[in-house]
């Protein structure tokens, strides 16, 4: 229980960061730790299936093609 | 003054929401057809994993609707590139020793876990979006680790196209033996055997080619760009 607390309190302070960091690319891992958190805590929520797309989709592919699109554009936000 | 306004806005939000999901009894059922499924499920459909009886079986209009939703969403993606398709083949710095071999090290290792999750969809959690992902994750790898590698479009709008077509198909099947679209025709045969579940393993399989082609196209489609 305290463990998922725990998780809840990295998952906010990631989300923070996200929203935070001037450096897109951080900001991207950060979202990316989100998710991953996220697909944790539904697992001990007892949903396997969720979890599973959800790192996928979420810490992997979504962070993928936001890094693509940054090196397209600027990595600095002014 | 807008930062206040602001702030308090917020807070007049936090606690209505609060208020309202203090309201809600999590975990004790709701409806009566939650527990049907739970009860029923194995014994009507033969996979025992429920989440998959739901998605692929009593809601599997939903699922084609969903791939549908996906196939266009890829194909817009497609469609909006192409119009800015640069044609000049640009020079691909290799990647390090280290991370080329990891790639080819783990990317087999990544293929056969992703098809383990899609073939076992009706077994274990897990199905054909997830097993897709992780397949599409795998080629994600190979774009990072042995850049000069491509995959063929060609072939990955041929599986896509067979993945879809099989979905339809065997809901038109199931139209032909039962009178209706989607039905389980096949025989259910024991729970928690790999051929169980009649069409189900059939069908997320489909969608597995399906969406992995689909999202590997994707990522392919984007880096072609950047």
């Amino acid at each position: 229980m305290i463990f998922v607390f725990f998780l809840i309190l990295l998952m906010l302070i990631a989300a923070m960061a996200a929203s935070v960091f001037r450096d897109l690319i951080s900001a991207v891992i950060a979202a990316a730790l989100v998710s991953l958190i996220a697909s944790i805590l539904f697992y001990f929520l007892q949903a396997p299936d969720v979890a599973m797309a959800e790192a996928a989709i979420g810490a992997a592919l979504t962070a993928a093609i936001f890094i693509i699109a940054i090196r397209r554009t600027e990595r600095y936000e002014e | 003054m807008r930062r206040i306004i602001a702030i308090l806005l917020l807070i007049i939000l936090a606690v209505g929401i609060s208020l309202s999901l203090a309201k809600i009894p999590f975990g004790t059922p709701k409806t009566k057809v939650g527990k049907y499924y739970i009860e029923e499920g194995i014994e009507e459909t033969g996979a025992t994993n429920i989440v998959t009886s739901v998605v692929v079986n009593y809601r599997g209009f939903d699922t084609l609707g969903e791939v549908t939703v996906l196939f266009i969403a890829a194909i817009g993606l497609g469609a909006v590139l192409s119009t800015v398709r640069k044609k000049t083949a640009r020079e691909i710095e290799p990647a390090s020793l280290v991370l080329s071999t990891g790639c080819r090290v783990l990317f087999p290792l990544i293929l056969t876990f992703g098809t383990y999750i899609f073939i076992h969809g009706h077994l274990t959690p897990g199905g054909g979006f997830q097993g897709g992902a992780i397949i599409a994750s795998g080629f994600l790898l190979i774009y990072l680790g042995c850049r000069e590698r491509r995959i063929s479009r060609t072939a990955s709008n041929l599986v896509e196209s067979l993945g879809g077509l099989t979905f339809v198909i065997i809901g038109l099947l199931g139209l032909v033996f039962s009178g209706y679209f989607l039905l389980n025709f096949l025989p259910k045969g024991t729970a928690n055997a790999l051929f169980s579940a009649g069409v189900i393993p059939v069908i997320y399989i489909a969608i597995g080619f399906k969406v992995g082609s689909e999202l590997a196209s994707i990522i392919d489609n984007l880096i072609e760009e950047s």
